[in-house]
This record gives C-alpha cells, structure tokens and sequence, in this order.
C-alpha cells in the first residue's frame, strides 16, 4: 500500500527514473569507457553533477518545510551548511600526521593558533558512525529547538522568514571567528581521505556520486511519503489556513516541528555529501545570501512539487556554472536577480507547476480535469 | 621631556647670567651674528627670553638653517620664502648687504634651539599653543620647568591656560619632597580636579615615603577619578549606542513604512540606501569638477537629489513589479530579492566594485570634548539628522493629506478606494516616500560607512530586526527598537566583543520575538492575523 502511494504520481516515477538511469550510467561512462570515447565523463563532470544533486536534495528538504507547511525558511543553508562541518570535521581529523604541521591530533588551523588539545566539540569525530550522527543530530537539534521556540509562540509568516535569516547570519558571524575552533574564514579543507579511500581518487568519487544519488532519491521518497500521508494532509491545512486548522483541534506547533527537524536533517546530509565531493567547508555557506538562493531553486522549479523543486536547484546551478565562466561572468547577478523578478511575476507555479496546471487544460473537457495531488497542492 | 629640560636650562642660564628680559634688541642680535657656537648658543636663549615679537622668526629661520647676518653691520637676515627679511624689524631688506654670512649651527646649538622653541610655546601669542605646552608639562612632571611656568602664569589672562598651567605646577609641587605639606595636598586635590587617566597616573606615583595626610589625599583623589572615569566610560558607551541607534533608525525607518504600513518586504532597501550614498558620491565628484569652492554645500544638495533618486527608482520598482504582489509578502520578498542583486550588479558595472571616497564637509570633520565624552562632529551630525528625518516623517504621516490618505488605504483599502482615495498612487506615493528616506539614511552612512555596492546589504538584516522588534506599522515602536539595539549593541562591546556581542543580541531579539511576536509596539485587533 506504501508503495502504491509513493510511486502513484507519474512524475515521481520519471524522477526516480532518471536517478536510476544516473547512477548506472553515470559510473559507466566515467569509469568504465578509455578517456578518448566521446562518452565518456570527466572528473570535473562527475564532481559538478553531485554538486547539483547535494543541492537538489537540499531543495527537497526546504520544498517540504516551504511548498507544504508554508514555513519560508531563510535559513535552511545552515542546516546545509552544519551537516557539512559535522562530515569536514571527520576529514579533518582523518588527515592525522600528514597536515602541514605533521601534528598527528591537532588539525592545521589548531597548531597554528597554539592550541594544545583538541576541543571538547571535537571528540569522536575521528570515529565514523558518530561523525554521520551528528550530521543528522546538530541541525536536527538547532531545528528542534529553533522551531520549538518560534512555532509554540505563534511566529509565522515573514516573522518567522527574518528570524530564520537573523539564525544563519549569527552562525556565520560565531564560525567566521577563529576562536570557535572551526577554522575560522578559511574554514576546513585539504581533506585527504574518507574510510580509508583517497579522497581524490576516481572511484571514491563515483560511490560519493552514487551514494548522493540514493541520498536524493531517498530523501525524496521520505519527503513523498510524509506529504501523501495524513499528517500531510494537516500539514496542507496548516499551510492555507493555520489558524483554522488549529481550531479544528490539530496541535499546528507539534506538526510544524517535525516537518521542519525532518527537513533540517535532510539538509544535513545533503551538506555532508556536499563537503567531501566540492573539497571545502566555510563559513561563507551560513551567508543569508545562500539561503535565499535555496529558495529561488524551489520557487523556479515549482513550489509543492518536490520533484520542481530538485529540478530547479539543478535548472539554476547550471545556468550559474554557465554564466560564472567567461563573457558572461559580469551579468550572473543580473540573470539571477532577473529570474528572481520573472518568477515570482510570470511563473508563480514554477517550472513542474506551471508545466502540470498547461497539461490539465489541454486535456480533453469530456474526461472530468483531475490534476494531480502535487499540482494541487502546489495551486495555493 | 628632552624639550622640556632645555627650557629649564634656558631659565637658569637666564638667572645666572642675571640677564633680564630688557635686554637690548641689538646685543641679542649681535651675539647671534658671530662664527662663534658659543655666542650662538646664548644668543638663542637670550632670544627666546628677550620676548621680542620677532624671536620665534628668527629662531625658526635659524633652525632651518636660513637666517644670515652682516659682519659689518652685525644686522640678522633671514630668507622667508623669496624675500630677504630683515631681523630686527621683520620688515622687507631693500637690497642684501654684500658680504652675508650663514648663522652655522651644530649639535648644541640646535638643543638650544628646541629649548628656545618650548619656552617660546608658554608664552605663544595662541592660546591653543600655549594649552598644550601646559599640558605637555604636566604630563613631563619636570620640576625645573617651574621658574618659566611661574612666569607664564603671571602673564596668563585666558582662563582655561590659566587652569591647565596652574595644574602643571601642582603635578610638580605634588611630587617635589621640598615643598609644604599643606602646598602638596592643594596640589593633590587640584590634580584631582582634571579627572582622567593621566592625573591617575600621577596620583598614584607618589612614592611610599610621602607624609601620610597627603598619601590619603591622593588616595581620595585615585578613587574620585575612579568613579568619575567609570561614569564618564559608560556615558561614552551610551553616545556610541545612541549614535549606532540613529543610523539603524535612519536606515530602518523607510523600511518601517515599505514593511510596516505597505505589508512589502522590501529586500531592496539596502539597495535604496545605498543608490542615497552614490547619489552623494556623484554631486561631490560634479562639485569638485565643477565649482570646488562649494564642496561644503555638497552634502546638502545630495540630501534632497538622493531623496527623489532613491524615491523615483522605488516608484519605478513599484509600478513595474510591487504592484502585482500585493498581499503576496513572501513573494515581494524573492521579487524584491532579485532587484537587490540587479541593483548592485548594475552600480557595480558603472561604478566599479571598490569603495568610492566621500569627503567630509568641513563641518563634519574633527570632534570635541564634552567633559571625559569624546563626540565626533560627523557622529553628533547623523544623530541630528536622524532626529529631523524622523520628525518630518511624523508630520508627513499625521498632519498632511498625503499621510491621511495612506493611512486610510492601509486601514482599509476598499473602503478608501470607494472614499475617492487613488490607492493606486498611494501605494506608488508611499513605496516612493519609503525609498527615498533610504536615500536620505544613504547620504548620512556615506560618511562613516564605506560607499560600495555592498554598503545596502550590510544594513539589511538589522533593519528587519529593528521594524519587527519594535513593532510593525509603529513609528515610534522603530524608533524605540532601534535605539534600544543600537545602545544594547554598544554595551554589549566592551563585555563580549564586538561580534559576540552582536551574536548575543541577535539570539536576544530571537528570544524576544518568541515572547512577543509582534515586537514591542505589536498592532492589535482582528486585522493583525493578515
């Protein structure tokens, strides 16, 4: 019955095709095809597209708290931006003696500020399964809390958007301090290798690869499930009219707050697949600006769509890539100010909205239009 | 210090030698007029005793290794620019005597020179000079610069000189083991009386051997200054509160109406401000091309150029994209978001990314001393101008039709459609009026902030805190929020640092909005669930 529900909607089914497709093809054609086939996939390729997947899945996680729950997270790249400290703190602490300062404890950035042990915050982090704990455990206990706060007094709407964005900017001002033992602006980097693999190496990143792909793919399942399910259904009620749901009896705060945790950890682990795959971790992640652009993917895509919403952080990173390198490079901010505007005036819907809400129209009026439950979410 | 002993040199020698200060001008000058290093070295301290109006020219001319004289006539010359000066007068040389010879100067005649000079400064002609002098006796303590202050004291009519030299013979009564005792305890208390960190310093440097009576006068005059400095310290960090509180007000307030009383999140606004400091930017660099004698006028021509540049840009925002989301207050802020990027993108691309220079207008440079508070002029004028913006604003909104209408439309929009009211242009009118005054809080942070296309976003996220801590739709509630965050802020410093302590407040007004929130002045009644 479960899986009747999950894979009803045809699009999901296409969704979860494609990433199939991906991670079968995706190894072939890197590892297995001689460089000179015209398939196959280079390195840079291959780190790009988990990239775009980390956020795609980052998306997901803010489509689910923004698309069905109404809650405008401004904030969500630090969740995104924790999970990945939580993973470089394991690569870090996997570097051992082999760091500038040869000092087999003490990460770089420790030895350069002479500090003689490691932080309490640090413990543990040497050992795997906790490491991947806490990728879910940290934004998943700032989120409880965050959201335990600000639902239970009745923050909502725009409130709630500026006190999310006030969150990440004062993360970002505590990480970019070199006292906090995070490595301050520059951050963690110059990872060497992850259970033992090296990190650089073609293999290691085609299982990253496919590991992100299955990360998606489940991060999409659980999204879908939770919004097929009844608490998605008062979840929807929350959104369009909150207070009328909680006169019908539901307790709004405690659904918010396990929507909004469930997100946050999903965006956790898009961080720390994030941060091995792209090499580097700093605080420039918590900047409001960041979370914000999250949005944008989510907006441009097809807000309450979940599979637009992972479409557009890949539609938007792409063209970003395009328009960062070469002639371009100067009219990036325009472009991306310019969607902004044409979205939010010309496609409120998004991309997979817009695309579902032309389909029912073009169908034949004798069959009664019956959109589906996404595109019906997604008509607010 | 050095200086110092020189002068005090210069006065024994003039005891010594009896010389008084009727010395002839001509037996001066002709100790000078000499190959002699010796003569020299006297002539200079008889010079700089003597109080001749033309001393501190000679001196200097010889200190610059220009002054002359005539082995015949033994008359001085000095070169002042092109013209040959003559010493005795200060009057024009007709033609130079043939023959000149260069005053030499070596090592000790040029520590004659430096002592000639400090003594010369206790009896300058200006009143500001002469302050410092005392000043820089005080803080020497150097006891053998008594005789000359003795001296410049009886001739001293400007009070506050008056003041500051009668202290600086107290700091050396205070430590000299000769003095009275009674002369010793006045002077302790009048040290007292300046009240900062140098006469603390001075306080507590009496030695352990001093009389007891007067070790308990220091004592009780260490702990006065104490107090006062702690009370002097706070009120400085209340100016610097009150000074950040008027730039978040001013940078708020155009925010309070566009959120406020529109409903609009404008993302952009940061951008407005900033369009305000380029605004100013440009009509400095058009009156410094163009008419550099007014550059102190420019900023009140950019105040209100940047008011209707900021204020016609957000019209333009307003009647193209705003217009079609309201009610949407998430969407106007991606919209909004999207003008923000394009806004600094395109000042970018005219501009250049690099800060630009704004000059200061005359009178907003330097500061002055208020008691122990330090006040900058640039600081006290922002305060001021964030007073006035906001008292306009008031009036705008209470007294004029304009702000009668907008507050009809922003009751009840229907019904003052069906009044007659155009909302349509009100709404233009009001996102208009919001913009400018970010335009107006731009020309001020051009002053102390640095003008480059980052300069909106820096502002941005304090705005917000500052409109939703102090209410929504509530002027005064922005008001009082940003001054209790701007002096919260400051206070907050010297505790925590100046990022921890604005970590702590964001987390503070976090905490805040869970207990109230819609801030401090929150809207109520059945149209505040909207």
């Amino acid at each position: 019955m479960i899986t009747t529900r999950l894979l009803a909607d045809r699009r999901g089914l296409v969704f979860l095709g494609i990433l199939l497709l991906l991670a079968v093809a995706l190894p072939y054609c890197h590892m297995g095809l001689p460089e000179t086939s015209p398939f196959h996939v280079p390195d840079w390729v291959v780190g790009l597209i988990g990239k775009y997947l980390c956020y795609a899945l980052l998306a997901i996680a803010l489509d689910l708290v923004w698309g069905y729950c109404g809650i405008l997270s401004l904030g969500h790249g630090a969740f995104f931006a924790l999970g990945g400290y939580a993973m470089g703190m394991y690569l870090m602490r996997q570097i051992g003696p082999r760091g500038q300062y040869g000092d087999p404890v003490l990460p770089d950035f420790m030895v350069f500020l002479n500090w003689r042990h490691l932080p309490l915050t640090w413990y543990g982090f040497d050992f795997f399964p906790y490491a991947m704990l806490m990728v879910l455990v940290v934004p998943g206990v700032l989120a409880f809390v965050f959201g335990w706060l600000a639902f239970r007094s009745r923050v909502t709407g725009v409130y709630l958007s500026i006190i999310t964005q006030a969150m990440t900017y004062a993360l970002m001002l505590a990480f970019f301090r070199n006292d906090m033992g995070f490595g301050g602006n520059n951050g963690l980097t110059d990872f060497k290798d992850i259970l033992g693999y090296d990190i650089t190496a073609a293999s290691t990143r085609t299982v990253l690869l496919v590991l992100t792909i299955a990360a998606l793919a489940l991060g999409y399942l659980v999204a879908r499930f939770i919004v097929t399910s009844k608490l998605g259904k008062v979840l929807l009620g929350v959104r369009d009219a909150e207070s009328r749901t909680r006169f019908l009896g539901y307790r709004v705060e405690q659904y918010k707050l396990f929507v909004f945790v469930v997100s946050a950890c999903m965006a956790g682990v898009a961080g720390a697949l994030y941060v091995p795959q792209v090499g580097i971790i700093n605080p420039g992640e918590f900047t409001p600006a960041n979370s914000i652009e999250v949005v944008i993917w989510v907006a441009v895509g097809g807000r309450g769509t979940l599979v637009g919403a992972a479409l557009g952080a890949v539609l938007v990173n792409l063209a970003k890539t395009i328009f960062t390198s070469g002639i371009f490079a100067p009219y990036w901010l325009f472009v991306l100010g310019g969607l902004f505007v044409v979205v939010t005036l010309f496609l409120p819907k998004g991309v997979v909205g817009t695309l579902g809400q032309w389909k029912a129209r073009r169908r034949p009026p004798s069959e009664p239009a019956k959109p589906s439950k996404v595109a019906e979410a997604a008509a607010e | 210090m050095q200086a110092l002993l020189r002068i005090s040199g210069l006065i024994l020698l003039l005891l010594l030698a009896g010389v008084s200060a009727a010395l002839a001008d001509g037996a001066v000058q002709s100790k000078l007029a000499t190959d002699k290093y010796d003569e020299i070295d006297a002539g200079v301290t008889a010079l700089a005793a003597s109080g001749d109006p033309q001393a501190p020219a000679i001196i200097a001319a010889l200190a610059d290794g220009k002054l002359s004289y005539d082995p015949a006539t033994k008359g001085l010359y000095y070169l002042k620019g092109e013209d040959l000066i003559e010493g005795a007068t200060g009057n024009k040389a007709g033609a130079a005597p043939p023959g000149l010879k260069k005053v030499k100067l070596n090592n000790r005649v040029r520590r004659a020179i430096d002592a000639a000079q400090g003594a010369l400064t206790l009896m300058a002609p200006d009143p500001a000079t002469r302050l410092s002098a005392a000043d820089a006796v005080f803080k020497s303590r150097d006891a053998t610069a008594l005789p000359l202050l003795e001296k410049a004291l009886a001739a001293e009519t400007d009070a506050s000189v008056r003041t500051a030299l009668e202290r600086a013979r107290a700091a050396i009564v205070f430590l000299s083991p000769g003095a009275a005792e009674a002369d010793r305890i006045t002077a302790a208390k009048l040290i007292a009386t300046r009240g900062d960190q140098d006469a603390l310093g001075l306080l507590q440097s009496l030695p352990d051997d001093a009389p007891p009576a007067l070790r308990d006068e220091a004592a009780a005059g260490v702990k006065s200054i104490n107090e006062g400095l702690i009370l002097w310290s706070a009120a400085q960090n209340l100016w610097f509160g009150l000074s950040l509180g008027s730039v978040l007000l001013l940078a708020a307030i155009g925010l309070a109406i566009t959120f406020g009383v529109m409903g609009v999140i404008n993302m952009a606004h940061g951008e407005m401000v900033m369009l305000g400091a380029y605004t100013t930017f440009v009509v400095q660099q058009a009156i410094r091309t163009y008419a550099p004698a007014l550059f102190d006028y420019s900023m009140l021509l950019s105040i209100p150029l940047a008011f209707l540049f900021a204020g016609a840009v957000g019209v333009l925002i307003e009647r193209t994209i705003i217009r079609w989301l309201y009610g949407r207050p998430l969407e106007t802020l991606l919209a909004t978001w999207g003008v923000s990027l394009i806004l600094q993108q395109a000042v970018r691309t005219l501009f250049g990314p690099t800060n630009q220079d704004v000059g200061a207008p005359a009178f907003m440079t330097g500061s002055f001393a208020l008691g122990g508070l330090d006040i900058t002029w640039n600081r006290l004028w922002i305060v001021a101008f964030a007073g006035l913006v906001f008292a306009a604003l008031l009036f705008v909104l209470r007294f004029t039709r304009f702000g009668l209408q907008m507050r009809a439309v922003t009751q009840n929009r229907r019904m003052a459609s069906a009044m007659g009211i155009r909302t349509n242009w009100v709404d233009a009118m009001t996102f208009g009026l919001g913009s400018g005054i970010a335009g107006l809080a731009g020309v001020a942070l051009s002053q102390i902030d640095n003008v480059s296309p980052n300069l909106g976003t820096g502002y941005i996220i304090d705005s917000f805190l500052v409109v939703v801590f102090g209410g929504v739709g509530n002027l005064w509630g922005t008001l009082v929020g940003a001054m209790t965050l701007g002096i919260a802020n400051k206070l907050l410093e010297p505790f925590a640092g100046a990022v921890l302590g604005k970590i702590a407040l964001l987390v503070l007004v976090i905490l805040f909005i869970q207990k109230r929130p819609r801030g401090l002045f929150a809207l109520k009644g059945r149209a505040v669930e909207q």
